[in-house]
Order: structure tokens, then C-alpha cells, then sequence
């Protein structure tokens, strides 16, 4: 077998400059194994000196092929692989799924059953960027914040144990709504998260936004202009940083997103910084989401009625045949599906997430696709890193918030 | 053996080496950083302030192979990370353990497919396997501590 | 061409226009309109649409294989979006063959880059004029293409009571 080296520097011959080959500049290998690439990512870093001059991410160290996989299972057996994805987005690779579902069995979902999953999507996304704000911090060594941020995240972590039985990978919503409904302590359990988190984003920013080595860090560093980011199709709130107001919970409302009211908040920087700031104020609003979404939540069903796509309740068995027959069918097939494709798109905490889903009328899955946000938000990395110090690239890398499970699906 | 019989257990006073050294190890077990996937946060949430691994002496997290003790592989392990693990393996120095957290790195866990290892003892020896998708902490603390126990149970004819 | 001019009237310019330079064809599936085109005519199409209907955002790039059916093999699927208008358009280029190839995007949109490499990762489809044809989720000396529905799963047989040593003892397990 080729040495390490040798094998890299075959394989990007082609794309390291005339220095590199000369020997003036240095090929830095910055392992799949490394502290502050969050997750097992590989960067090639051509240097001058201190300065990375070029850099080659190497991806796929994570490549679990999601999308073959599911092409083995029915529908519903392959929601639990979708959790694992972006796998500090549960809900939300979940409702992605549902929505497509939905979208090409044209299923009805309840108001309850919509209410809900904004609820615990929006708190999903907290999770998400609590998760963010502790591993961004911890890569630049203001640690402390890391300690609280986990300490928040496990209040959270505790509501979706209460409602699914599963911290993390909870595969809650299900074609047509929710598996089951929430128990009774939930609503007190989300008041008292409402109470407390607004009094804790003021912490973080106390003890981050004003203070001078964190603006040194991460002022003017990795600037992306707004018609850049659009070209490399750069989404959430790296594209928000830059002036840009795509969001698509404003845009193409889902799950009855137009009833909320929130802002979205936008910068015009373009640098680490106004990501910082973005995604700070992206908390807030989403603790705004959850509090209206609480007050409004309807009473009703979870899960849509019709049988052929959702299991009848058991009490139903004994006295209907046709429950019977449905539960039968669903059961050891799964349901059928119309033929055709549709792409369905929502907004997760990094950016745009889409599913490109095709049936051919069997019971599962022809094709699933899955449009990750992180994918085109790493490959636009070797532009902004260019230029920049290594540990710059480490503050870039925290900013950029990719999660290699998104990637490499 | 007189003194013990007479006097019960003094502690360190009169103590067998294999004991002392295990005991120090125990006791001082880094971890070397080596997260995933989803099993990483959830060794990140272990590591945070509601579950605390540092109770049990897992203080520091080195990301260096050389420095660590222990290496708690958490999450799936892909064909093309394999030799990669292999090799951090190797670097690690003498006394190691490994410790398979979760199903993917146990048995290859719901991806029974051709890109995920089908289990990371095909790669290397483990010590203590901890089954769940992702463990909760406290089932991670739980393997540490079996991990801890084992180590106690070790005599010199490992060592050597 | 009812069927056009039926349609939204903010998509039905573009659409048209595809119809009428690049004899597309529109279909239309729960309110969302794909256009098929022939490879021959993809880029230009795309060209068009950047340019002249500001779709500048490359959201979707991806492949489906339809084997057994050789005729065509393969569709290469695109959903183009555009910012200002908050429009969402797909296109579908079938293509047959075992081993077909594209024009590539990448002049167009930047993030084309890596789709394409990944597209050939998975199905083996080669993108002409792209920039760095190799391998981007695989290992580089992996063989065959894997999303592809000839190619197997490759999953190992689970072990349950009855069969555990048998697997046991084929399944590779490391000593040292």
C-alpha cells in the first residue's frame, strides 16, 4: 500500500499550485482525527509559513450510505436511519422525510400534529446551535462556556425523553403526524425552559459578545460576500451573515409557520463574527416560536386517519375487520406509494434541508435523496480560508458549522 | 501476611503491586479525543457538568494517541476510516483499552451495509462493549466503570 | 402548450422558453414542475435560466438509476431556485449507457464541484470539462459505483441463535 503522503500528494497533483510542487510551501495534513474538526473531517493545508495558502477538504470518513440503505427498508422502517444523519438535527431530518411523504401520498397532517413538531423542531434548533455555540467556543478556549451550554441542552434533552423515551434519536414524527401523543407534564416542562433560557443567552452574550480576544478572533475573519455565497449555494445562517433573508420558514411556509411571529435576523459582515451574532439572535427567535406555538397549540389528533398510511389504534382491532386488514398490510409491507417524485425542502439549523424523494408505487423507498445544507457549506471552506492562519481556519471551521454526518450521510 | 491478618486492610500500607498499579490506573485513565458521530455528543454530554466523567478520572481529553490511555470509539466506523483507526491504535502506547461505545461501533449497529465496519473488533481487540444508539452518559459511566473493574481484576501475567 | 400557460404564470415564462429553444418536456407532480432535456442541451439550458430568469442557486444535483431498464439507464435530476423570486424549477436529463457522460455545471454554479464528483462516486456518471474527476465519499481505490442498483448492499448476515458460530467463525476478527 502507498504511504499516506504519497497517496495525497497523487491525488491533488493536479490542484496544489507550482509552489507546492517546487517545495516552497508546506502540505499539512490535518488529520481525520483532530480536536477542533468536529467530526472525523480531512483537511489538506498548503502553507506558507503560518498562512494556509490552499486547502483540500477530504471527506467521506463518515460516507454510511444512508441512501442505499433505505432503498432496502419500507417507508416507515427507514425513518429511524434518518435521525442519524444530522445527528444534531433529529427532529428535523424526521419532519424533512415526513414532508416529503406527505407531499407525494398528498396525507393530511392534524393541527395538533403541526403545532407539535414546530415546537419541538424549534427546540431541536436551540439544541443545535447550544451544541454549536460550546464546541465553537471550546475550538477558540473560552471553555466555559461549553459547560453551560451542555447544561442547557440537557433541559432539553430531558423534554424529548419525556415525549419519545430517547434522548437524541427519537424518530417523533411519523408520516401523518406524531407516533404517539405527549404526556401530560410537557407543557409545564416547556413553560419552565421559556422562563429560564432568555435570562442564559444573555450570559453567553455577557461573557462572549463584547469580549476583546473573541472579537479579535473572529472579526474580518472568513468574509463571504452575499453573491459568493449564493454561487456556491451556501445556506442558513453563513447566507444570513451576509445580507441575505433566505429563510425558508418565512418564505415557503411549513407545518403552519405563518401563524408565528419572529423575525429573521440578517448581517451584512459576512465574517465569523456576524455568524455569531446571527445565530445568537436565531435562539431568541426560536424561543419566541416555541412560546406562540405553546399558547396556540390546538387539541385534537396526532396522526392523520387514513388508514392506508397510518396504523389504526389497537383498540380498534377488535371490533373493525378493516383495522384488522390495514394494521395486516402495514404491518408486513408497509404502505404503497404513488408513483412519482417530488423534492421538499425546510429549514434545519444549518441551512437548507431537502429531500428528494421518488417512488415507483412499491413499498419502499426508490430513491431517496437527501440535499444537506452542510455539504455546499464546507465546499465553499478553501475560498474563505485563504489567506487565513491555522488557527483562524480552526475559528472558520467552528463558524461554518457543518456536522459530517450531513456531509457524508 | 501477618500484619494483614492482625491488623485487617491498612490500605496502602502493605498493598501487592499489581493492586497499586491497577489502582493508579484506574484512577487516571485519559481518554484520547476520538469522536464520530452521534455517539461523540453523547460522550460530550458525559463529559459535561450533568454527567461528570471526571469523577471517575477521566479529567482531560488528550487528542494527542500518545498521551491517551484509553480510546472510546463512538460512533460508526466507515471502510475508509478503518485504517485510520488502526493506526491510532498502534500509536497508542502500552497500557491501552478500548472501550466500543454504541451499537455502530459494536456490531455495525442499524447500518448493515457495505460502508460501515460490521463491529470495530474486526479491526482491534476491545475491553468493554456499551450497546445503545446513542448510549445515554450514564450507560457510558456504566462501561467505564466495567472497564475500571476489569482493570482491577489484571494481574502481572498481562502486563509482561 | 394549454398545459403551459395553465400553469402558475410566474413559472410559465421560463418553461416557454425551455419548450420552445430546447423542445423540453413539462411535467407537472403535486405542484412542482420538472422539465426533461436532452444532455446535449443542458448546459445552455441552464445557462438560460441563470441568466435570463435569475435561477442562480444550484439546489439539488443528483442522479437515479433505473436499472433493469437500459433505455435510458440513468436521469440526472437538477432543482434550480431562485433567490429573489422564491421559485423552484427541476430538470431531469435521462441518459443510457453504462458509463454516460454530462456536460459539467461548474461554470455556472461553483457548488456543481462536488455534486458532480459525488454523482460519479455513486453512479459513474463522468461530467466532461469538470475540474477534479476523482472520487470524493469513497475510498480512492474503491471499485464499482455503490448507489447503483446493481451493485449489492453488501450487508452481513445477522447472527442469531441458531446460526452464531457458523458466522463466527467467518467473520474476521482482530487478536492484536
Amino acid at each position: 500500500m502507498l504511504d499516506q503522503s504519497e497517496v495525497a500528494f497523487n491525488e491533488l497533483r493536479h490542484l496544489v499550485s507550482e509552489r507546492a510542487i517546487k517545495g516552497e510551501t508546506m502540505l499539512l495534513n490535518m488529520g481525520p482525527q483532530h480536536p477542533s474538526t468536529h467530526g472525523v473531517l480531512r483537511l489538506l493545508l498548503e502553507m506558507d509559513g503560518e498562512i494556509v495558502v490552499n486547502c483540500f477538504p477530504d471527506i467521506g470518513f463518515l460516507h454510511t450510505g444512508i441512501e442505499k440503505n433505505m432503498e432496502a427498508k419500507t417507508y416507515e422502517k427507514a425513518a429511524v436511519m434518518t435521525d442519524r444523519l444530522d445527528y444534531l438535527n433529529n427532529l428535523g431530518n424526521n419532519l424533512v422525510y415526513c414532508m416529503a411523504i406527505e407531499k407525494l401520498a398528498e396525507l393530511d397532517v392534524p393541527p395538533r400534529a403541526q403545532a407539535m413538531r414546530v415546537i419541538l423542531t424549534e427546540l431541536q434548533r436551540i439544541s443545535s446551535h447550544l451544541v454549536w455555540l460550546g464546541t465553537h467556543t471550546l475550538d477558540l478556549a473560552a471553555i466555559s462556556v461549553f459547560w453551560y451550554t451542555f447544561r442547557e441542552r440537557e433541559l432539553i434533552l430531558d423534554i424529548f425523553e419525556m415525549v419519545s423515551g430517547q434522548r437524541m434519536m427519537t424518530t417523533y414524527f411519523r408520516p401523518g403526524g406524531l407516533w404517539r401523543d405527549v404526556p401530560v407534564e410537557f407543557e409545564e416542562a416547556v413553560r419552565q425552559f421559556i422562563d429560564i433560557f432568555p435570562q442564559r443567552i444573555l450570559e453567553y452574550e455577557a461573557m462572549l459578545s463584547e469580549n476583546p480576544i473573541f472579537i479579535e478572533r473572529t472579526r474580518n475573519i472568513g468574509i463571504l460576500n452575499s453573491k459568493d455565497a449564493v454561487n456556491w449555494g451556501v445556506t442558513g445562517p453563513m447566507l444570513r451573515a451576509t445580507g441575505v433573508p433566505h429563510d425558508l420558514r418565512k418564505i415557503d411556509p411549513y407545518m403552519g409557520y405563518e401563524q408565528y411571529e419572529f423575525v429573521v435576523p440578517t448581517h451584512t459582515d459576512g465574517d465569523t463574527y456576524a455568524r455569531y451574532l446571527v445565530r445568537m439572535e436565531e435562539m431568541r427567535q426560536s424561543l419566541r416560536i416555541v412560546q406562540q406555538a405553546l399558547e396556540k397549540l390546538p387539541y385534537g389528533p396526532v396522526r392523520s386517519n387514513n388508514r392506508k398510511f397510518v396504523p389504526p389504534p389497537r383498540s380498534e382491532l377488535s371490533t373493525s375487520m378493516e383495522a384488522v386488514i390495514h394494521h395486516f398490510k402495514l404491518w408486513t409491507d408497509g404502505f404503497d406509494m404513488p408513483e412519482g417524485s417530488v423534492y421538499v425542502a425546510a429549514e434545519s439549523p444549518r441551512g437548507v434541508l431537502g429531500v428528494y424523494l421518488e417512488s415507483d408505487g412499491s413499498p419502499k423507498p426508490y430513491r431517496v435523496y437527501w440535499r444537506t445544507p452542510s455539504f455546499d457549506n464546507l465546499q465553499v471552506l478553501p475560498t474563505l480560508a485563504k489567506g487565513h492562519l491555522v488557527a483562524d481556519l480552526v475559528a472558520l471551521m467552528g463558524s461554518t458549522d457543518f456536522v459530517l454526518g450531513d456531509i457524508d450521510r | 501476611m501477618g500484619i494483614e491478618q492482625k491488623a485487617g486492610d491498612l490500605g496502602a500500607v502493605t498493598i501487592r503491586l499489581e493492586q497499586a498499579v491497577n489502582w493508579a490506573r484506574t484512577y487516571a485513565m485519559w481518554p484520547m479525543l476520538f469522536g464520530l458521530a452521534c455517539c461523540a455528543i453523547e460522550m460530550m454530554a458525559g463529559q459535561a457538568a450533568k454527567y461528570d466523567m471526571s469523577r471517575f478520572g477521566m479529567e482531560l481529553m488528550r487528542a494527542t494517541p500518545r498521551q491517551a490511555d484509553l480510546m472510546i470509539i463512538s460512533g460508526r466506523v466507515t471502510r475508509k476510516m478503518a485504517p485510520v483507526l488502526r493506526l491510532l491504535y498502534d500509536q497508542m502506547p502500552s497500557p491501552k483499552w478500548v472501550l466500543s461505545m454504541g451499537d455502530c461501533a459494536s456490531c455495525g449497529g442499524i447500518f448493515n451495509n457495505y460502508a460501515i465496519v460490521q463491529g470495530i473488533d474486526e479491526i482491534m481487540p476491545v475491553d468493554v462493549y456499551v450497546a445503545g444508539c446513542p448510549p445515554r452518559p450514564e450507560a457510558l459511566v456504566h462501561g467505564i466503570l466495567t472497564l475500571h473493574e476489569k482493570v482491577r481484576g489484571e494481574n502481572l501475567k498481562t502486563w509482561a | 402548450m394549454e398545459m403551459v400557460q395553465d400553469m402558475n404564470n410566474e413559472l410559465g415564462s421560463p418553461v416557454s422558453t425551455l419548450v420552445e429553444r430546447f423542445g423540453a418536456d413539462v411535467q407537472e407532480f403535486r405542484g412542482q414542475t420538472t422539465l426533461v432535456i436532452s444532455p446535449e442541451n443542458i448546459f445552455d439550458a441552464c445557462q438560460v435560466l441563470r441568466d435570463e430568469f435569475s435561477y442562480d442557486f444550484l439546489e439539488v444535483e443528483t442522479a437515479v438509476d433505473y436499472w433493469p431498464q437500459q433505455d435510458p439507464r440513468f436521469h440526472v435530476v437538477y432543482q434550480l431556485y431562485s433567490i429573489e423570486k422564491h421559485l423552484r424549477i427541476g430538470l431531469r436529463v435521462p441518459l443510457s449507457g453504462h458509463s454516460p457522460s454530462l456536460p459539467t455545471l461548474e461554470g455556472l454554479y461553483a457548488n456543481a464541484n462536488w455534486r458532480e464528483r459525488e454523482i460519479w462516486d455513486m453512479f459513474g456518471i463522468r461530467f466532461e470539462g469538470h475540474s477534479d474527476p476523482r472520487r470524493i465519499l469513497m475510498p480512492h481505490d474503491w471499485q464499482g459505483h455503490p448507489l447503483r442498483k446493481d451493485y449489492p448492499l453488501g450487508y452481513e448476515e445477522v447472527q442469531f441463535s441458531f446460526n452464531a458460530e457458523e458466522i463466527d467463525r467467518n467473520k474476521p476478527y482482530a487478536e492484536e
